[in-house]
């Protein structure tokens, strides 16, 4: 099934290396979880798009269709989904999310080599 | 909409049997959740591949049901990472 919404998606992922879809804005987030992940990307200084699904009823369902993940935010890294907001979090606290934002070529803050 | 803390225990073990399932409720409002679940079967997969179990065992509840349940899977060599703030 290919849903115009997907193309929509595919195209968002396409052209932009770091999309987070999320509820709510960067700036207004409307869920802790949508904030805990965007707090992350600002500490990293990493550049996103942010999507918010609250106001697309299509893009909500769709979202978590396109990657069969029910829940939301969702992080995508040069197209690729990382994760939900537990999994963006353990991994920057392990360090995991800076090693695979440096091996994709994102430029972010390395607190490591300050 | 809650679910029973019991309730999402015993759908995660149902679902990966062998899992030590701990879940706490984070603000004892029957509504906010964290499920700490430590599997063999974890062993050898991705976050993302981990994180699907639990939720394929969760039966579509979570983002329904469950809005707020923090998920957090370990093997069972890496327990000691099992704390949460």
């Amino acid at each position: 099934m290919t849903a115009p919404v997907f193309d929509r998606i595919k195209k968002d992922l396409a052209e932009n290396d770091v999309v987070l879809y999320m509820k709510g804005t960067p700036v207004f987030p409307q869920c802790g979880f949508s904030a805990a992940v965007v707090q992350i990307l600002s500490i990293l200084q990493v550049p996103f798009k942010g999507v918010d699904i609250l106001p697309d009823a299509e893009l909500r369902q769709g979202i978590k269709d396109f990657t069969n993940w029910p829940t939301i935010p969702q992080l995508y890294v040069k197209g690729e989904f990382v994760g939900g907001c537990d999994i963006v979090r353990e991994m920057y606290e392990s360090n995991e999310l800076q090693a695979m934002l440096k091996e994709k070529g994102i430029t972010f803050r390395d607190q490591s080599a300050a | 909409m809650a679910m029973d803390a019991s309730e999402i225990e015993r759908m995660i073990r149902a679902g990966i049997p062998g899992a030590d399932v701990r879940i706490e409720d984070l603000r004892g409002d029957g509504d906010h959740y964290a499920a700490i679940v430590t599997a063999g079967a974890f062993v050898g997969k991705s976050r993302v591949m981990q994180h699907r179990m639990v939720q394929d065992a969760l039966q579509g509840k979570l983002g329904t049901d469950l809005h707020a349940l923090q998920i957090h899977t370990r093997t069972p060599d890496n327990t000691d990472k099992g704390t949460i703030q």
